[in-house]
C-alpha cells in the first residue's frame, strides 16, 4: 500500500466515526476537503517513477524524453515534492483525527515498509554486483572493477548497508525517503502548531548545511549522495503546500506576473542545459556567469535546480486544472495507476534497471535492444501497479466486514 | 503540456540532426587512422590553449610529456600500446622530424586526486615537463570522495602543476558502461569540467569520446572479452585523439605539422 492510496475520500470517510468529536482547538493547518482523489498527484509521480526508470538505464534515445535534459531539476524533485505532499495530508489528518502517537506509530509503519524494500534491493544489488565481478575481465577495465573491492569483506559491508551507509549507485532515493519520513512526525507536530514557522525552519536548516557544509557521511567513505538536511526542504515544502499552503498561495499562483517569471525561468534553464549537449554555443555564455553557476549541486539541492521545480510546479498547477478531463482520459491511466503505487513501482524499476543493464551487458548492447528493455520496463511497471490496484480493490471487498465488525479504523489509513 | 511534447520533440529532433551536421566537420584524421577511431571535431577541440607547448615547438626545444595517471593509462602487460605510448608515436609523426618527443608515465595506482596531488612538487623537481597530461578521478569515484573535496584537490593539484612551469590538460574518467550501476561518475566529470574552465587549461574528454565510440559502435566496450586486443585497440584511438588534441590546443599552424 502506498501513501497516495490513502488519499482518496472513501478510505479517510470510513476512519470518522471512529473520532468524530471535533478537537477542542481549532488546529492551525486545515485540510482540503474530503472530495475526489487529486489525480495530478498520481500522474505526476507515475511520470517520475517512469523517468527515474529511464535515467537510471544507460543513455539512450529514450533518455532525450526525460526532463533533467531541458533544466536544472529532475524527477528526484518530483518524486520528493509529491511524497511531502501526500504522507503529510494522510498522516496529517491520521494526527487530527487520532492523535499523535497513533499517527507517529503509522508513520514508523510506513518507515519499516521502505527500509524492508531498501534491503530487498542490496540484495538483488549484491546478486548483480557478484556475477560481475565473477565473469568480467576486460584489461580496459582492470581499475574501475576495483569497485568490487568491499566484497572481500561481506561482514562489513552488508551491516553498513543495513545501516544506510554503504548505498550502491541508484539506491540513494530510498534511504533519503527513509529519513524524511522518520522525521515526519515533529514536521507534522511542528505544522499543526505553526505551518509557516515549520517552513521557515526547514529552510534555516536548509541555509545552515549550505552554510556550514552540513551531510550525512557514508561508507567506506564520502556522503550521502541525497544530502536529507537540504532536500527535506522540498519535502516540507509538499508538506506545507498540502496543509493548506497551496490554497494560500493559490493568488500568487494565479498571477501572471509569477507565470512570466516561471516561463523567463526555466527558457533560460534550457539554453544552459542546451550548452551543455551542444558545445557550440557554449562560446555565447558570459564566462562570470558559469563560474558563478557551476558546479550544480545535486547533492545539496541547489538553489538552481529547487527554484527550476518551483517554475515547473508553478506553470504546472496554472495550466493543468485539476478537474482538467485528459486526467481520466484511458491514455495517462498507465501513469496515474503507477503513481497510486508509488513504492511498488519505485522498487520495481530500480530492479528493472538493474536486470535491464545485465541484458544488455549480456545479451546485446544495440539501440534496439536498448528500445525494447525501455519499453517492456515500463510496461512491467503498467502491469504490476494494474495488478496491485486489482488485487487491493478484492481484498478491500472482501475485508470489508471484518473490519467494520472489529471498528480497527485507525489502519485505515495505514499504508 | 502540449507545447512541453512539441519542445520535446523539437529538441530530440535537433539531437538527431545534430550528430549528423558534426560529421562534416569532424576533424580530419592522420592518414593512418583507422577508421574506428573517428570523433566530431567539438570532442576534441578545447578554447584553452597550451602557450608552453608551442613556445617549444616553435623554438625547437624537446617536448617532454609527463602523464600521470592510475591504473587505466597502460594496459596490464602492454604497456607498448598503452594510450600514452601511442601518443608519443603519434606525435613524432606528426611534428617535424627534428622535434624530439618524449613521453614519460607516473602511475599513481590506487590514489585519489588528493594522494597523487601531494607528489606533484616532488615529480615536477625531478622530471622538468612540458605539459603534463593528468589523468585522474577514477579511484574518487570508486572510493566515492565527497565531490567538494575531490574539487578542491584537482584545483589544488593544478595550480601545483602550472607553477611548476608546465601547460596542464586535464583527461577525465574512462567510460565504462558494465561498471555504470556502481560507480557514480557525474559528479567528478562535473568538478573536473569545473576545474578546467577555472584555469583555462584544456579538458580532455575521454569519457565523452569513448561513449561516443560505443554509441556509434565502433568499439563495444560492454565486452566481457579477457584478450587485450579491444584495449589496444581502444588505447591506440585515444593515444591519437589525445595527439590530435594537444596540437589543435597548442595552435600549431601547418608549418610546425609535418601532416
Amino acid at each position: 500500500m502506498t501513501i497516495a492510496d490513502q488519499v482518496t475520500g472513501s478510505t479517510i470517510a470510513g476512519a470518522k466515526p471512529v473520532d468524530a468529536k471535533p478537537r477542542a482547538a481549532a488546529p492551525a493547518i486545515s485540510l482540503p476537503a474530503i472530495g475526489e482523489r487529486e489525480l495530478r498527484l498520481d500522474l505526476f509521480r507515475g511520470l517520475a517513477l517512469w523517468l527515474i526508470f529511464i535515467d537510471h538505464l544507460p543513455t539512450s534515445l529514450l533518455t532525450w524524453f526525460t526532463i533533467r535534459n531541458y533544466g536544472f531539476s529532475d524527477a528526484t524533485e518530483i518524486f520528493i515534492f509529491i511524497s511531502g505532499y501526500t504522507a503529510a495530508f494522510v498522516y496529517g489528518r491520521a494526527m487530527l483525527e487520532s492523535g499523535v502517537v497513533i499517527a507517529t506509530a503509522r508513520v514508523l509503519r510506513r518507515v519499516w515498509q521502505i527500509y524492508v524494500a531498501h534491503v530487498f534491493l542490496f540484495t538483488i544489488f549484491l546478486a548483480e554486483i557478484s556475477y560481475v565481478a565473477t565473469s568480467f575481465e576486460n584489461p580496459l577495465y582492470t581499475e574501475e572493477m576495483g569497485i568490487m573491492d568491499f566484497l572481500k569483506q561481506p561482514d562489513v559491508t552488508i551491516v553498513q548497508a543495513l545501516l544506510l551507509r554503504f548505498r550502491p549507485v541508484n539506491m540513494d532515493v530510498l534511504p533519503l525517503y527513509i529519513v524524511l519520513m522518520l522525521a515526519l512526525p515533529v514536521i507534522l507536530w511542528s505544522m499543526k502548531w505553526k505551518p509557516d514557522v515549520t517552513l521557515g525552519l526547514s529552510v534555516v536548516l536548509y541555509v545552515v548545511t549550505w552554510q556550514y557544509d552540513l551531510y550525512f557521511s557514508a561508507y567506506p567513505n564520502g556522503f550521502w549522495a541525497f544530502n536529507p538536511l537540504a532536500w527535506q526542504l522540498l519535502f516540507v515544502f509538499g508538506a506545507w503546500c498540502a496543509l493548506g499552503g497551496a490554497r494560500r498561495m493559490s493568488r500568487i499562483l494565479a498571477s501572471p506576473v509569477t507565470m512570466w517569471i516561471a516561463i523567463a525561468y526555466i527558457a533560460a534553464a534550457f539554453y544552459v542545459t542546451l550548452t551543455w549537449y551542444l558545445p557550440q554555443l557554449s562560446h555565447l555564455m558570459p564566462k562570470r556567469l558559469e563560474q558563478w553557476m557551476y558546479p550544480i549541486d545535486k547533492t545539496d539541492l541547489d538553489v538552481l535546480r529547487f527554484t527550476h521545480f518551483l517554475a515547473l510546479a508553478a506553470l504546472t498547477v496554472r495550466f493543468l486544472p485539476r478537474d482538467w478531463p485528459g486526467l481520466k482520459s484511458p491514455w495517462l491511466r498507465p501513469l496515474i495507476l503507477c503513481g497510486q503505487h508509488s513504492l511498488e513501482i519505485f522498487c520495481l524499476g530500480v530492479f528493472l534497471a538493474f536486470a535491464g543493464h545485465f541484458i544488455l551487458a549480456e545479451v546485446s548492447g544495440g539501440a534496439v535492444m536498448h528500445a525494447v528493455i525501455s519499453l517492456s520496463g515500463i510496461l512491467i511497471m503498467w502491469g504490476v501497479a494494474w495488478v496491485i490496484s486489482w488485487y487491493k480493490r478484492v481484498a478491500d471487498k472482501s475485508g470489508a466486514k471484518t473490519k467494520n465488525a472489529v471498528g480497527n479504523a485507525d489502519m485505515a489509513g495505514g499504508g | 503540456m502540449k507545447a512541453k511534447v512539441l519542445l520535446s520533440l523539437i529538441l530530440l529532433c535537433g539531437g538527431l540532426a545534430a550528430p549528423s551536421a558534426r560529421a562534416e566537420d569532424a576533424a580530419q584524421p592522420a592518414p593512418a587512422a583507422p577508421a574506428a577511431c573517428e570523433l566530431p571535431s567539438y570532442l576534441l577541440s578545447s578554447e584553452a590553449q597550451l602557450p608552453k607547448v608551442a613556445d617549444a615547438i616553435k623554438a625547437g626545444k624537446p617536448l617532454e610529456i609527463l602523464v600521470i595517471g592510475s591504473r587505466s593509462t597502460t594496459i596490464p602487460a602492454s604497456e607498448d600500446a598503452s594510450y600514452p605510448a601511442r601518443m608519443q608515436a603519434i606525435l613524432k609523426d606528426k611534428l617535424p622530424p627534428s622535434e624530439a618527443v618524449h613521453v614519460s608515465v607516473e602511475i599513481q595506482s590506487k590514489k585519489t586526486a588528493e594522494e597523487a596531488a601531494a607528489s606533484f612538487v616532488k615529480l615536477m623537481e625531478a622530471k622538468r615537463p612540458t605539459l603534463v597530461i593528468w589523468q585522474t578521478g577514477t579511484v574518487d569515484a570508486i572510493r566515492a570522495i565527497d565531490p567538494d573535496d575531490f574539487r578542491g584537490a584537482v584545483t589544488e593539484g593544478v595550480s601545483a602543476l602550472q607553477n611548476a612551469g608546465a601547460d596542464v590538460v586535464l583527461m577525465n574518467l574512462q567510460y565504462s558502461p558494465r561498471t555504470e550501476t556502481m560507480i557514480s561518475v557525474p559528479p567528478y566529470l562535473d568538478n573536473m569540467r569545473v576545474v578546467a574552465q577555472e584555469h583555462d587549461i584544456p579538458l580532455f574528454d575521454r569519457f565523452a569520446i569513448m561513449r561516443q565510440w560505443n554509441d556509434q559502435g565502433q568499439f563495444d566496450l560492454f565486452s566481457p572479452s579477457r584478450g587485450p586486443e579491444l584495449a589496444k585497440q581502444v588505447h591506440d584511438c585515444l593515444g591519437r585523439a589525445l595527439a590530435q588534441f594537444v596540437i589543435d590546443a597548442a595552435h600549431l599552424g601547418p608549418a610546425q605539422q609535418q601532416n
